[in-house]
């Protein structure tokens, strides 16, 4: 059971039909405060609400989770650099076949195309660097926005 | 989510990951074996059998800590992984970096021989 989810976070879902057989199209929106410690929770919710009936496949579930935590943990600790005063907006959106994860940050942004994955066995014992090819390896797609503080991640259903 | 600490009557010291492994509680992993360590603990096994998910910080963390105990003359296995935190390991490749048991029993038992 996890803890109740702190006064700052502001948790608004929405839910609405759409002329599709697939179904309802769940929206989730979350503003979550700059403290890591929130993101365990977080994504529990997000994934409770993405995952629910349609979603039961385990190694999706796996995946968003571990994606969900890891653009997070990117936009708190990279982004936002765990400023409180700052937040970072989640917007979720399940249709039937795909779930669709947007994550900003209020930072100034960063170039995708910068970070460098330790991959080489010689680079093996560096400690960082791994989030966003875990991203890339998780999602079926990722986007950014010109910026660079808001990603935005695909899983489709197979 | 927490940590677990316990040793074998063999001498090893097992650490478990109780729940995720990620930015936010890593910090307390690396201070757990460090702690280890500085009372002279040098077969160390870290188990995930009661994981749920790692992020690259967590991965990371398990980087700092390897180095950490082999630095200090120790040997640092691993034990636990499902099929899904494994993917995670062979991924960033950090398979070839860890020696990897099906479960802490055999982690333990590996240090016998």
């Amino acid at each position: 059971m996890t803890a109740p989810l702190p006064a700052t976070l502001r948790l608004c879902v929405r839910r609405r039909r759409v002329p599709s057989p697939s179904g309802a199209t769940v929206q989730v929106s979350l503003r979550v405060p700059s403290d890591v410690s929130c993101i365990e929770e977080v994504v529990d919710l997000v994934t409770r609400h993405c995952c629910s009936g349609a979603w039961p496949n385990r190694k999706l579930r796996f995946n968003l989770r571990v994606a969900v935590a890891e653009a997070l943990a990117n936009a708190i600790v990279a982004g936002n650099h765990e400023d409180r005063s700052k937040s970072v907006e989640v917007n979720a959106e399940v249709s039937g076949e795909v779930i669709r994860i947007k994550v900003t940050d209020q930072g100034e942004g960063f170039d995708p195309a910068s970070i460098a994955t330790p991959l080489e066995p010689e680079e093996l014992d560096r400690p960082n660097g791994r989030g966003l090819f875990l991203i890339r390896h998780l999602v079926d797609e990722v986007q950014f926005n010109p910026q660079g503080n808001s990603i935005c991640m695909t899983l489709r259903r197979r | 989510m927490g940590f677990t600490a316990s040793k074998d009557p063999s001498g090893v010291y097992v650490v478990r990951v109780e729940g995720q492994l990620i930015v936010g509680n890593r910090q307390e992993l690396k201070s757990a074996v460090q702690e280890a360590l500085d009372h002279g603990e040098r077969r160390i096994v870290i188990d995930f059998s009661r994981t749920g998910y790692i992020d690259s910080s967590g991965l990371g963390a398990l980087v700092s800590i390897s180095k950490k105990v082999r630095e200090q003359g120790g040997d640092l296995r691993l034990s636990g992984l499902n099929e899904d935190l494994r993917s995670l390991f062979e991924l960033t490749k950090l398979d070839t970096l860890f020696a990897i048991s099906d479960t802490a029993e055999q982690a333990v038992g590996s240090f016998a021989g």
